[in-house]
């Protein structure tokens, strides 16, 4: 709570410092989403690591050919769109709860959603790159 | 930012040691924050060491003695000493409870005694409500209902109706729960806390009450409501043994079912 009410330089009632500005008839959906993302996230997560696993040591063009494959491509962008969303979600409640200062809290809102968006934005070109511009897979000796 | 320290007036001192009476053979120490609105000093912890032969069990018989026999100077809230008036809520060896329900033998060292956390002090170990009584009325805490109860008898309730309100009439509002909870600390100016939403859900679980939807409304905001990150010290803290979480949890539940 922050130390103004304490020196007493407010005189509004503290009902009406309650109510402030009402409810802002949001919130369910952030909070919602944040859970589903999170238990969406359990089986892309794992499947993405034990993908990763065993494509290590392979050449880049089989890794490419591996996020060419419909089913890859697929799995692969829902798992950099609902990551990115989940943290971008996450970290809005970190600012949230700590940053009080309402200048701040929106210069920081703005970066959070915006880094998210990049990211995503880069990965997910990153992926569709892989999936339709890779170039064709020479088997030696065939 | 958050802050992650006292401010200045508020770092605790070192107080004064009251020692115990002269041949006290079972004698314990407790540590008690004292700070007066009358002295521009920042607060202290004053140490009262007292022969626990002389004095009941709880930790609200020491306090009495105290001010009855050593200390005329401190001050506390304290009504029933029965657990039902809610008076006496302070943080005693750095979990919020009453006074009246914590025995002295709980405690394995030396008894710390502080106000509830991070409530504006009035003096000693009395804080300054009222900001969260202001937050509680908010939530309108009273049965709403168009239609006329009958004119010759009470609005009845089955006994399954009536069994929804298990674990939330026997709040106190001694206000443990809601000034233990960190989400409180952070943002106690928007986010009702956990006393306060208990109540809401209350109301909201009470069959004979029918503005549901407008209590849903006034809660659905990403402070008063959704502030609370599932931490659960408030159903760690309840005295009553009651659990705000859970009513926390169902309220979030309802908010989501009304969306289709």
């Amino acid at each position: 709570m922050s130390n103004a009410k304490l020196q007493h330089q407010i005189m509004r009632s503290q009902l009406g410092r309650v109510r402030g500005l009402g409810s802002a008839k949001s919130g369910v959906e952030h909070w919602w989403v944040e859970r589903v993302t999170a238990i969406a996230l359990i089986p892309l997560t794992l499947w993405f690591v034990v993908s990763l696993l065993l494509l290590l040591g392979m050449p880049q063009i089989v890794v490419v050919h591996w996020v060419g494959r419909p089913v890859n491509t697929v799995l692969l962008l829902a798992l950099v769109v609902l990551t990115f969303h989940h943290m971008q979600l996450g970290l809005q409640v970190v600012l949230d709860d700590y940053v009080h200062d309402k200048k701040s809290h929106l210069a920081l809102t703005l970066l959070n959603k915006g880094a998210a968006l990049i990211l995503a934005l880069f990965a997910v070109v990153a992926i569709l790159k892989m999936a339709f511009w890779a170039p064709a897979l020479v088997v030696p000796g065939a | 930012m958050v802050e992650f320290s006292l401010p200045r007036n508020s770092k605790v001192g070192k107080g004064r040691t009251f020692k115990a009476p002269a041949g006290a053979k079972n004698v314990k120490a407790f540590k008690i924050y004292r700070w007066s609105p009358d002295k521009n000093e920042n607060p202290v912890t004053d140490t009262y060491e007292l022969d626990l032969d002389q004095i009941g069990p709880m930790v609200l018989d020491a306090l009495i003695h105290i001010k009855n026999e050593v200390d005329q100077t401190l001050t506390f809230r304290r009504s029933c000493r029965e657990g039902i008036c809610g008076s006496c809520a302070m943080n005693i060896d750095g979990v919020n409870t009453l006074a009246c329900l914590k025995p002295i033998e709980e405690v394995k060292k030396a008894v710390n005694i502080y106000p509830l956390p991070h409530m504006p002090v009035v003096k000693d170990l009395v804080p300054d409500l009222t900001a969260a009584y202001a937050q509680l009325r908010s939530i309108k805490p009273w049965l709403q209902a168009d239609t006329n109860p009958p004119p010759d008898a009470e609005r009845r309730q089955s006994r399954e109706e009536r069994a929804e309100l298990d674990g939330m009439w026997e709040c106190i509002l001694c206000f443990c729960c809601t000034t233990s909870c960190p989400s409180y600390w952070w943002n106690g100016d928007k986010y009702l806390g956990p006393a306060t939403l208990l109540a809401a859900y209350r109301w909201i679980a009470d069959s004979r009450d029918e503005h549901t939807g407008e209590r849903l409304d006034a809660l659905e905001d990403p402070l008063k409501l959704y502030a609370c990150r599932t931490i659960m010290n408030c159903t760690q803290a309840c005295p009553k043994g009651l659990n705000p979480a859970k009513a926390i949890g169902k309220i979030k539940q309802l908010q989501l079912e009304r969306k289709g």
